[in-house]
């Protein structure tokens, strides 16, 4: 026979040790860093070194910069939070940009249309109305999923359509004749949340950071968690068991939505103080990475919110300062790196043996 | 006997990463035979056969296909050696029609009727029997059986691997299959078949090879063996093979089902005026060739579907004898009203367990929503957990190790273990021993029994009828969805029950007793 030998196999590993998976996490950050310092240097010819200088600038180099990574992050592991639950469930909501534009509009509305309440009630109202009116984005498709089986993906996906189209419909109205909306409320600052610590992003990452925890309690140790976990297993599992299946889906969307309505109403009211289709920042989607490279762990989830806003704040300061390195350029840095970070997930999942070399070692 | 070697395996081993398949395994057939191969779960009988099949590639050691040195490196190059596997989950497409399945993916130029015209051929010399025309969906498990060998015949093997091809045959069906084998053998093709059916070995096969653990026990001529012997190879020592049958004691009605009908999403009446009664103290067998709604039945008597009006569920509570009906009752609502039944459905890890999880994970399953507490209660669930692992011998790394990964047997284990920890009063399982080895079998018997002697009402849905008539005290014969007569386990024949298992009696819903 002349056939030869497979060169290279692909072979399941049974279990890895924790410190030599987190050794190939380290690896891949490490080899992708690499790949984007020579892809940078090829664009515009800048060192790496100064190609990570400059991202770190962007991203922690002064106070503002700083508060700004921090907010984003925070917004983007609020979204990731809120997912976390109807992931874990196996309900694929990408609806979650459309779930924060419709809290977004709902503190916005209250803002302009009832500035005139006393100001404690107006932040009860608005926050009230943000978690509601995103719930509802989320119920929806819960409902019709629940009923009629009908796919929650492309479901949620269009709910993201309406809420950018309605968002757009108040815009232009609340814009009139101006080139852009600007602030509003912008003489009295009604419902504009209060500094805490001399801060405006404190109460934010105080919100967030309980949030993060009560929902890894929520999913981890309550009887709710627990049923969660057996609809996403396996259907029949959880009516085998007696639990009402379409009662978990829907209460596990509520939930879901009600998160991404805080997201909303945090972004109006404590930061942008505006509204634009622009509002959730394509977090909605971004957020979906990090649900899942933390695999639905929220605390993990902390850490790969902040890496992935300072990939974005980073390469979007390289932008600023380069003509050559654009919008896309900077994209094309976080799908590297994004790119090794999950493909190192296979060398974790399987090693590859190498005939030659197994013959040599014997 | 002075036949050659066909094929020949040399200290073979295979490891999936920690775990070694295969140890050292030497392996050989000769031309024109059958061999069992015989193992208990996870012995690695299957291993070996994909790496003959090309599914899965040795780490050490050497293959000779008559006398030749080879690599089998995928399915394709097996069958370029006329190596042929038939498995136990049929590979077949069922919108086509049989012999559209058996020139899928060959590149000859042949015309239709040149195709059926060579299936005819190979049907006539083995006695198979087959309408090339026919789709798949339109065929009974045995017919699409018969089309996987016909389809690796087509291709001109000389060596067909079946994995358990009886597992889902009725015993006719199964004497038809070894003809059809008893040809090929004269024809002088080689046959490896992976079994557990120990009297089915000794009937057909030449020679046995036994692994055990994933090494090479030894392989013995089918003259020599019983058996008791060939347990004792498997096992490794000696076990207990009969199954015992305690009288029924103080007997009463626990569950009667009337007219009970069931139409399911398709609109098939997959369930058509059943009516029986299981008793306390006594193992109820359900016969029937799969897929005759033994499957709906239990999981209509569950709560998990929703049987037509006019059916009737009734429980009879042991405490205070009042009757309770669970017609249209989820699972929760049936336990509720304080109905203690228990459930061994047929798909372990889709229904009955959360693979994903650990022991203690799927302990909560059963009764996690019973606290009024708003945090689920992992205390009990681990009590649980450890005594389940503790009294059945539940091979696991961990109690925290997800189920998944555990062996068919042990995943087994934990779902009965559970079901039984709550002392049913009835006690409903779907093949219970499917794919478990004769060890395990074995113990679960042991176990359904022990319920039987406590007062429990045990129905037990089986495949393998001289299980079903060893350990039933009645045998309820389902056929097609109707009930083809209860008949009295220690006096009916085999032959009568396989024959109700195909054809409808003309006192079809009788009661034999």
């Amino acid at each position: 026979m002349n056939k030869k030998e497979p060169l290279v196999r692909v072979m399941k590993r049974e279990t890895i040790a924790g410190w030599k998976s987190w050794l190939f996490r380290a690896a891949s950050i490490a080899l992708a860093l690499i790949v984007i310092a020579v892809f940078v240097f090829a664009i515009i010819g800048i060192s790496p070194l100064n190609v990570y200088t400059l991202m770190w600038e962007g991203a922690f180099g002064n106070s503002i910069y700083f508060n700004d990574t921090l907010f984003f992050t925070a917004k983007l592991l609020c979204i990731a939070v809120a997912l976390a639950p109807a992931f874990k469930m196996r309900f694929w909501n990408i609806g979650a940009e459309g779930q924060v534009l419709a809290g977004a509009l709902a503190t916005s509305l209250i803002m302009v249309y009832c500035s005139s309440l006393p100001a404690p009630l107006l932040y009860i109202l608005m926050f009230v109305s943000a978690i509601v009116l995103s719930a509802i984005w989320g119920l929806i498709p819960a409902i019709f999923k629940a009923k009629w089986n009908v796919n929650e993906t492309l479901f949620t996906l269009m709910m993201n359509y309406v809420a950018i189209q309605i968002v757009n419909y108040f815009y232009n109205k609340w814009r009139g004749a101006a080139s852009a909306l600007g602030k509003l409320n912008k003489g009295t600052k009604a419902g504009y949340l209060p500094t805490i610590f001399g801060s405006k992003e404190a109460l934010m990452l105080l919100v967030v950071g309980v949030l993060t925890i009560l929902m890894y309690l929520y999913l981890n140790k309550t009887k709710q968690g627990y049923e969660i976990a057996v609809v996403g297993e396996s259907v029949n599992t959880a009516k085998y068991a007696g639990m009402d299946v379409k009662k978990v889906v829907v209460r596990t969307m509520l939930i879901s939505g009600a998160v991404c309505g805080v997201c909303g109403f945090m972004t109006v009211a404590g930061q942008d103080h505006s509204i634009s289709s622009a509002s959730a920042g394509g977090y909605g989607f971004t957020s979906i990475i990090v649900a899942w490279l933390a695999k639905f762990n929220t605390m993990v989830m902390v850490l790969i919110a902040l890496f992935v806003v300072f990939l974005e704040k980073g390469t979007n300061h390289i932008t600023d300062a380069f003509a050559g390195f654009d919008d896309s350029a900077s994209k094309i840095v976080i799908g590297i790196m994004l790119f090794f970070v999950i493909g190192c997930e296979f060398f974790i999942n399987y090693k590859l043996s190498f005939f030659r070399f197994r013959k040599g070692e014997k | 006997m002075g036949q050659k070697e066909a094929i020949q395996m040399k200290n073979i081993t295979k490891r999936f990463g920690s775990t070694i398949a295969n140890h050292n395994v030497d392996f050989e057939v000769r031309e024109g035979e059958i061999l069992s191969l015989l193992g208990e779960n996870g012995s690695g009988k299957t291993t070996l056969m994909n790496m003959l099949s090309g599914i899965y590639y040795p780490d050490e050691g050497e293959i000779f296909v008559k006398g030749q040195k080879v690599l089998i490196r995928s399915p394709h190059d097996a069958f370029e050696l006329g190596i042929g596997m038939i498995h136990q989950h049929f590979k077949l497409v069922d919108v086509f029609t049989a012999a559209e399945n058996v020139v899928l993916g060959l590149k000859h130029k042949k015309t239709r009727k040149e195709i059926n015209d060579s299936i005819e051929t190979i049907c006539k010399k083995y006695g198979f029997d087959i309408n090339p025309n026919q789709k798949v969906y339109d065929m009974s498990v045995a017919q699409k059986q018969t089309l996987e060998i016909i389809k690796v015949l087509y291709r001109g093997a000389d060596f067909l691997i079946l994995d358990e091809p009886t597992a889902v045959l009725t015993p006719q069906e199964t004497d038809k299959l070894f003809a059809v084998l008893n040809n090929m053998r004269k024809d002088g093709k080689s046959m490896i078949i992976i079994t557990h059916k120990l009297h089915e070995v000794l009937s057909i096969s030449d020679r046995v090879t036994i692994l055990r653990r994933g090494e090479f026990i030894g392989t013995v001529p089918t003259t020599e063996a019983t058996e008791q012997s060939l347990t004792e190879m498997m096992v490794g020592k000696k076990v207990e093979l009969n199954i015992e049958r305690p009288e029924p004691e103080n007997s009463k009605e626990r569950l009667i089902i009337e007219h009970l009908s069931y139409i399911n999403e398709e609109g098939v009446k997959v369930l058509d005026d059943i009516n029986f009664t299981a008793k306390s103290g006594e193992i109820l067998g359900i016969a029937g060739i799969s897929g005759c709604g033994q499957k709906e039945l239990l999981e209509s008597i569950a709560g998990l579907l929703h049987p037509e009006h006019g059916s009737s569920i009734t429980y009879i509570n042991p405490d205070k004898e009042d009757h309770i009906s669970l017609l249209h009752m989820n699972p929760r609502r049936i336990r509720q009203m304080g109905v203690s039944m228990s459930f061994v459905p047929e798909d372990r890890l889709g229904m009955g367990l959360v693979g994903s999880m650990g022991m203690i994970g799927n302990m909560l399953l059963q009764n996690y929503a019973e606290s009024n507490s708003f945090l689920k209660m992992k205390k009990q669930a681990k009590i649980k957990a450890v005594k389940v692992k503790d009294k059945l011998d539940v091979v696991t790394p961990g109690i925290n190790t997800p189920v998944r990964k555990l062996s068919g047997g042990n995943v087994q284990k934990v779902l009965v273990g559970r079901e039984l920890g709550s002392n049913p009063t009835v006690l409903m399982t779907a093949y219970a021993v499917r794919g478990l080895d004769i060890h395990t079998s074995h113990t679960i018997y042991h176990l359904l029994n022990k319920q039987k002697k406590k007062g429990t009402a045990v129905i037990f849905v089986g495949e393998d009828l001289d299980v079903l008539m060893a350990l039933s005290d009645r045998i309820m014969v389902m056929c097609g969805g109707r009930m083809n007569g209860i008949l009295d386990a220690r006096t009916t024949t085999k032959e009568e029950v396989g024959l109700r298992m195909t054809k409808i009696q003309e006192d079809g819903g009788a009661d034999h007793e």
